[in-house]
This record gives structure tokens, C-alpha cells and sequence, in this order.
């Protein structure tokens, strides 16, 4: 989908027209094809003459798609002696159609991958080879994997609101985990949980919305113009976006406001306190330390202990991190690259040397690893 | 949403269980040992965690730089090297288990008799890029 096209637009319109058609008694998988169908006919015929009622036209278009595509199947289906042949009822009133989309694309029966392609996809109205190229998987395999899911998904039913939880997962997957290609993923997924900010009210929906916006506002600097990644202590403060911070911290504070901790929340709050401060050295790392022991209280998982000791070593000093980290898994991932800081600030620099050569053999992906390594060879050259 | 490569070695892996040649096996045994491995192809494509699979001959050229001015200078193959990769397949999975579990399927492609080589395949996690979120 380009030119010519509000692209952004039409993908808006999919979630909504796609709760039409399941509400007229469309099976949603048969339903979302339509959709699909429908958009890219838009944006063939748009340029020409776009319509004055955007989404009515989409509705009549994709309406017109899902009956041309069910007598074609009846036929087909005549032959195969199909036995699921009794109407699907469509979703249950008591739940917002956008809602029951999204509850309906992360169901807990789906992978994490299939969540997410279906959620792209469905709610979020990108094709199947704009996924399949954000994810770097032949456009074949994302059919298959969004086809699997529909059908997974076929016969499920929601009398009320699933868990919003597994809504959130899937889009701080999205959000943390977007790779490359011509869609950007992390603003797609902040599209996608504004939306849903605007559909349920949750303070945890709100807290993903913050934590997103605000590690979206150092994107500019988080990247070396050579594709290096910048640390955050490291990053050129006056790139951050401002707008950005703004609006994460104040859906942050009105979220808190209301008193239902979550996860999502406490670590908005540690992004918020960096973006506080500006410049690396003015950062409130007692007040992080604090945010990382309520984050334990609520997820006490190693990720989080090990963020937690790497602050407690700059609130209290490098002795006290790493006394922190001794107490941690030694196989977990990125505690040598955070053991090598605390040894470097510690004074210890051959041990850190050593730590940092070693942490970029075992890290996950390639610019950490050139960071680790680049650390280790400055260690080592000086 | 985790990639892997599967390597296949013709040289350089632990001795396989059923470790028998290939020019050793009946034709009927081949057979059946390139049909298991389209339909294990196949079998990803339909669940879409394929992402692509490669062949290679075992004969290979080592290539260098030889100077400004000057082809490159070639050599080998070098029958003392450990490793010959035989091919290779790349999954894109929900995680480490997944992979396992089909590396572990891959390896118990009949051979001899067959019945499943139990061949080594090494398993290689892709280097991805970092997640945006950090602390």
C-alpha cells in the first residue's frame, strides 16, 4: 500500500469494518479476508477519485468481497461435504467491537508470533507481505502462520472482556521486538495501544501507552550514524523528542493517580525518570532503585533483579551492585556485560576488560555486541 | 519469534547413531530419507516457521584478498579443515524449545535400514536486533 492513499487512514478503518461484517454474521476469518481484500481494492481505485464516505465504501466493498468469496465456497463446499457448516453467530454485544477484536488476536490458545501477526494484520490492517517483511520471513510462511491463527481462533466466543493482559503482551512485543522493513513497527504499536487506551479504561493499558512513548522519544539517539547503538548514558539528551516525553509522563501520572500498580506502570516510571533528567549524571538513580524494588514486588523476574542491581550500583556505588549481581543466576543474559560496567566503575579494569570480551561473545544480538566489544578494545588499548 | 539456522555437516559433527554412508544405503532408503526431508519442509511451511533451506555441494573454494590490482587468490578445499557444512535450514520459532524440537525431528530422517540416522545437527541462534526497550 503507497501513494496516492492515505494509508493510515484506510488502515483505521480495518478494525472498524472488519466488526461490521462479523456483527452482519460473517465467520471472522472469511470476514477479515474481505477486509483485506477491500483495502487493497482502495488502493487501486482511490487515486482516481477517493470516495466521500471512506468507510461506508470499504464496508459496501468488503460486504461485496465476503459474498463473492462464500458462494464460491458453498460450491467448493458442496463437493467436500463440508460438516462445519452451521452459521457462525457473531461476537457477543456485551463487548465493544475494537475491544473484542484485540482480545480476540491475542487469545491465550495463539503463539506469541501468531498473536502478533494476526494482530497486525487484523487490527492493525497491514498486509501479509508488510509483515512478513517487518519480520524477515518469506511472505508464504506469514500466509501460513495468519491462516493457522484464524483458524485457532475460529471458534472462540466472548460473553465479556478477556483478559487485558494478553493484549499488552502482544504489543510490547510488537513494540520491543520491531525489526525492519518499510513499516514502523514502534509507532504501529503505539497506534495500535492508543486505540485500545481509547477502548478500555485500565491503568495498565495507559502505563504501556507511557513506557511506549517514552522509550520511542530517545529513538533518535539510541542509534550511532555508523548503526552502533548508544547507550543510554551516552545518548545526545537534546535529540530526545519533548512532545513525546510530555504526553508519556502525563498518561503516566494520571494512571498512578488512580492507585492500581502494574508492571507496565513502574517501569514507565524508571523511563520517566531518565527522561527527567538532563544529563546522564543528574539522573535520580535512588528514586529508580525504589521503582526497581516495587517492579520486584510485582515480577521478580531476572531481567528485572538485573536492572535493578546495574541502578543500585550507580545509587550506592559499584561495591553494592555487584553485590547485588553476586546474588543473581550467573547464566543469565547480559549479567557479564553488566558485572564488566560495575568492575570498570569499581576501578577494576582488567577484570572488566575480560568481563566485557566475554559479554560480547554471549550477547543476543549484533550491536550489542559490537558495543561489548568496543568496550573491551578501549579497555585493552588505553 | 526467535530465527535459527539448522547446520547439517558432512564432516565435523559427532559420529551419528545409525552411521552409515549414504552410497551404502538400498536406492529405496534414499528414497525415503529425501522424502522425509520435503515433508519436514513442507510441515514448517504449513505451521509458518520456514523461512528457507539451502543445499550445498561438499566441494569448496577458500578465497583471500590478494592486493590492490590483484585477483584474489584461491585455494582448497582443504581436506585437514574440521567443519563441511552440508546445508542448511532457517526457522523462525516462538523460542529455544521450539527450535529443539524440531532440530530433534530433522535428526530422526531414516537412513540405513530405515531406520532414523540420529544425526548431530548443531543449532545456531541468529543475532537479532536489540529490543527497544532496555531498563
Amino acid at each position: 500500500m503507497t501513494t496516492g492513499v492515505d494509508e493510515v487512514l484506510l488502515r483505521r478503518l480495518a478494525p472498524d469494518v472488519l466488526g461490521v461484517l462479523v456483527r452482519r454474521g460473517a465467520d471472522f476469518a472469511a470476514a477479515e479476508d474481505a477486509v483485506q481484500d477491500a483495502l487493497v481494492e482502495a488502493v487501486r481505485v482511490w487515486p482516481d477519485g477517493p470516495p466521500r464516505d471512506p468507510k461506508g465504501w470499504v464496508i459496501t466493498v468488503a460486504w461485496r468481497k465476503f459474498l463473492d468469496a462464500a458462494r464460491a465456497d458453498t460450491a467448493r463446499r458442496r463437493r467436500e461435504d463440508a460438516a462445519d457448516g452451521e452459521p457462525a453467530p457473531g461476537p457477543a454485544p456485551a463487548v465493544d467491537d475494537t475491544l473484542w477484536l484485540y482480545f480476540l488476536c491475542a487469545h491465550p490458545s495463539l503463539t506469541p508470533s501468531s498473536a502478533v501477526a494476526l494482530t497486525l494484520r487484523a487490527v492493525g490492517g497491514l498486509t501479509t507481505r508488510q509483515i512478513a517483511r517487518a519480520y524477515l520471513v518469506p511472505e508464504a510462511t506469514m500466509a501460513q502462520r495468519i491462516s493457522r491463527a484464524k483458524r485457532t481462533v475460529a471458534g472462540v466466543r466472548f460473553d465479556r472482556p478477556g483478559d487485558v493482559a494478553t493484549v499488552l503482551r502482544v504489543l510490547y512485543l510488537v513494540f520491543n521486538e520491531g525489526y525492519s522493513g518499510d513499516v514502523d513497527l514502534a509507532a504501529e504499536a503505539i497506534r495500535l495501544t492508543r486505540r485500545l487506551a481509547a477502548a478500555v479504561d485500565h491503568p495498565e493499558v495507559a502505563g504501556l501507552l507511557a513506557l511506549m512513548l517514552l522509550h520511542h522519544a530517545r529513538r533518535a539517539a539510541r542509534t550511532a550514524p555508523d548503526g552502533g547503538l548508544v547507550p543510554l548514558a551516552e545518548q545526545d539528551r537534546s535529540r530526545w523528542d519533548t512532545a513525546a516525553i510530555a504526553e508519556g509522563v502525563a498518561i503516566l501520572q494520571a494512571a498512578l493517580a488512580r492507585d492500581r500498580l502494574g508492571e507496565y506502570q513502574a517501569q514507565a516510571a524508571i523511563a520517566a525518570l531518565h527522561a527527567d533528567a538532563p544529563a546522564a549524571e543528574e539522573t535520580d538513580w535512588v528514586q529508580i532503585v525504589e521503582w526497581y524494588d516495587e517492579l520486584a514486588r510485582l515480577n521478580a523476574s531476572p531481567v528485572v533483579l538485573l536492572n535493578r542491581a546495574v541502578a543500585v550500583g550507580e545509587a550506592d556505588g559499584p561495591r553494592a551492585g555487584l553485590a547485588a549481581l553476586a546474588e543473581l543466576d550467573a547464566a543469565l543474559p547480559r549479567r557479564t556485560a553488566a558485572a564488566a560496567y560495575l568492575h570498570e566503575r569499581a576501578g577494576d579494569l582488567e577484570t572488566a576488560a575480560r568481563l566485557y570480551a566475554e559479554a560480547a561473545e554471549k550477547a543476543p544480538n549484533l550491536a550489542e555486541r559490537v558495543h561489548l566489544t568496543r568496550q573491551a578494545a578501549r579497555l585493552n588499548t588505553s | 519469534m526467535a530465527k535459527y539456522l539448522l547446520l547439517k555437516h558432512y564432516r565435523g559433527a559427532p559420529a551419528s547413531v545409525n552411521d552409515v554412508p549414504m552410497d551404502r544405503w538400498t536406492p529405496g532408503e534414499i528414497t525415503a530419507h529425501v522424502q522425509y526431508m520435503a515433508d519436514f519442509a513442507d510441515r514448517l511451511k504449513e505451521t509458518g516457521e520456514f523461512v528457507g533451506e539451502t543445499a550445498l555441494a561438499p566441494e569448496g573454494t577458500f578465497v583471500r584478498y590478494d592486493g590492490e590490482g590483484r585477483p584474489p587468490v584461491t585455494d582448497g578445499p582443504f581436506a585437514e579443515t574440521k567443519d563441511l557444512i552440508a546445508g542448511w535450514m532457517v526457522i523462525d520459532v516462538d523460542g529455544y524449545d521450539r527450535a529443539v524440537e524440531l532440530a530433534g525431528e530433522l535428526s530422526a530422517a531414516p537412513g540405513a535400514g530405515g531406520r532414523p540416522i540420529h544425526e548431530w545437527l548443531e543449532l545456531r541462534p541468529f543475532l537479532t536486533v536489540p529490543p527497544t526497550i532496555g531498563e
